[in-house]
């Protein structure tokens, strides 16, 4: 995968990840001329309102159906068609025996972008708010799983998926996003990538989280403590390069994923981390159990995800460190 | 090629074509009970209830090229009731897209022939199905993207009736229609049995007829083991303009096989012994020589 410069329509500051997905999808249409779009009446809150603008002769309308949308993007892959598939990451839940038989199995090259993943979802609360999708879709032979953290990073992977060859379920996000990265900015499917210098610890983050987690290692910084962090864009393949090295070197690790602890980011880590060099890992996630409304930031308070939670869960495995020495 | 001369309406049925796509049934509906007889295990009743309706589409509708099976400009089958598999592996091999023999190794290891369609193993069968409802919603969006491409290609998909009873069927039925898929055709093996039982005794579907035509597709309604009726039904399915078309096709689950028929134990994946083998394909008209041919294979 080569890297890519930003597309046209560039995403601003404070735009929320979906958002920037939309807006690079639509500019990025002319260039990928096979592209087309499923929708299941929630183009206004995917983003892909811009590519229904754009494009609307490559706009498919699927009804609130998500079932038939899913296996029909199949079809559609296998005339020749790359499509995209959007919708809510819950929605993509209901749906994801249709993305195993008809997608993954046929290995059909069709992507599927999921909005509103995690309790990033906000006031929508429990029912809206998947926190199973990682897991659900990682278990899948085949797909490819990516959670990209900030606007710009979102356009680079929408190019990224678009040039790979296969089956990728992608998360966007509801919520306004920070801008983390400059323009000069690369994104490689597969690769992990060092956001953050650090010794201690190593805080690998996907998502919204990289945000936060790069809020936790300053936190620590105050208290001389020099974490890494990494931003794990692609939760799979996961980098198990990467985690080796982050492992040998700092010795502690950290996940940090809006999403439950079990299977998601910090399933894929641990995974890899068993096999090549275990250490220490703490886990920061929704602790198995439903999300609830409010607002993102206050419910990363109080479902333990926000930067205060990964600091403490850093100071954590640094102490299981030290004990095992 | 006979595989690719497509019915034209103004075509008067001869005996012959009749009789050249029963020849095709036949073969279905022994190699099918040879196959699951070979595997120990398969549907045979549904295999044996669609035998006339792939032998139909197969050998006078579809158009095809089993010599070059991913041409673009091919009409597409989706076999949506992938547990019919043996029946399509029959048909396959009957026009040429595998070897007959070959396909009698059904659902065995390193076997390109699993108990449900698979294209990663069989490109020509276009999808792999199994999950009831996926492979509709497949051909659904074949149709739809062929008509975008401004391809004249068709798309034929096959359901079976226990199958209608997946909500996504029926997401798939409103699309189809909303959408104006006039490239894309349903056969429902319309036999009245699925797995456990009787469907007006696990979930009723009628009136079937009435709940698609309401749904504002074009239905034809046959005797599912009368062929000209199945040539005349895909005609007439042929020129239904702005609508997508339905042939409910009345048949009997495990036609052909008097112990078989209309039982709904023959439904489910079924073990047949030697014996019960021989008198299927007895039943289905095989002589001693080819009831040999078909039984003594060794993988």
């Amino acid at each position: 995968m080569s890297a890519s410069s930003a597309p046209s329509l560039i995403a601003q500051t404070g735009d929320s990840l979906r958002e920037a997905f939309g807006k690079a999808l639509s500019g990025m249409a002319d260039e990928f001329s096979n592209v087309v779009v499923l929708d299941a009446d929630i183009a206004g809150g995917t983003g892909l309102h811009h590519f229904r603008k754009s494009h609307p002769d490559r706009f498919l309308q699927f009804g609130i159906a998500e079932q038939n949308m899913m296996a029909a993007a199949g079809g559609l892959a296998a005339v020749g068609l790359l499509p995209v598939v959007t919708t809510f990451a819950v929605f993509c839940l209901r749906a994801v025996e249709q993305a195993r038989l008809s997608l993954a199995y046929c290995r059909r090259n069709a992507k599927i972008v999921a909005s509103h993943p995690g309790i990033d979802v906000g006031p929508d609360g429990g029912s809206a708010q998947a926190l199973e999708d990682l897991a659900a879709f990682r278990a899948i032979p085949g797909m490819t799983v990516i959670s990209p953290a900030d606007p710009v990073e979102m356009a680079l992977a929408t190019r990224a998926i678009l040039q790979f060859d296969g089956p990728v379920y992608m998360r966007t996000g509801r919520s306004p996003a920070r801008r983390i990265f400059g323009d000069d900015h690369v994104f490689h499917i597969g690769e992990g990538r060092i956001v953050c210098k650090g010794r201690d610890v190593t805080i690998v983050a996907c998502g919204v989280e990289v945000a936060r987690a790069l809020d936790a290692a300053e936190i620590l910084a105050r208290e001389k403590i020099s974490a890494r962090v990494v931003n794990m864009a692609t939760i799979k393949p996961i980098d198990s390069e990467l985690l080796a090295r982050c492992s040998r070197e700092t010795g502690a690790i950290v996940t940090a994923e809006d999403h439950n602890i079990h299977g998601g980011l910090g399933g894929a880590v641990a995974e890899s981390l068993a096999a090549t060099a275990p250490c220490p890992i703490e886990f920061v996630g929704v602790r198995d159990t439903f999300g609830a409304s409010g607002e993102p930031d206050e419910l990363a308070a109080h479902f333990g995800i926000d930067a205060k939670a990964i600091a403490e869960a850093a100071r954590r495995a640094i102490a299981r460190k030290k004990k095992r020495h | 090629m006979l595989s690719a001369a497509k019915a034209q309406p103004q075509l008067n049925l001869t005996d012959s074509l009749v009789e050249t796509i029963a020849a095709g049934a036949r073969f279905v509906r022994r190699h099918a009970i040879a196959s699951i007889y070979h595997a120990g295990s398969g549907h045979p009743g549904g295999a044996l209830s669609s035998a006339d309706l792939f032998a139909a589409l197969f050998g006078a509708e579809l158009n095809f090229w089993p010599d070059n099976p991913g041409d673009p400009a091919r009409d597409r089958f989706v076999l949506s009731k992938g547990h019919a598999a043996p029946a399509l592996y029959a048909i396959g091999a009957y026009h040429g897209f595998c070897d007959p023999k070959a396909a009698l190794a059904l659902r065995k290891l390193h076997s390109p022939f699993q108990g449900h369609p698979h294209i990663g193993d069989l490109p020509w069968t276009e999808s792999s199905t199994g999950s009831l409802g996926q492979g509709f919603s497949v051909a659904l969006g074949m149709a739809m993207g062929l008509k975008l491409q401004k391809s004249q290609s068709r798309v034929y998909t096959m359901l079976g009736d226990g199958e209608m009873q997946e909500g996504e069927v029926w997401e798939a039925a409103m699309c189809a229609a909303h959408h104006k898929l006039d490239n894309l055709c349903v056969l429902v093996d319309y036999n009245k049995l699925q797995s456990d039982d009787r469907n007006d005794n696990i979930m009723r579907l009628e009136p079937l007829a009435a709940k698609w035509r309401a749904f504002d597709w074009a239905v034809a309604e046959i005797d599912g083991h009368d062929i000209a009726q199945i040539l005349s039904a895909f005609r007439r399915v042929s020129s239904t303009h702005g609508r997508p078309a339905i042939v409910i096709a009345h048949t009997i689950k495990g036609k052909g096989v008097p112990y078989m028929e209309n039982i709904p134990h023959w439904h489910g994946s079924v073990k047949l012994t030697r014996l019960q083998a021989e008198d299927a394909l007895r039943a289905l008209g095989a002589d001693p020589r080819e009831i040999t041919e078909l039984l003594d294979v060794s993988f």
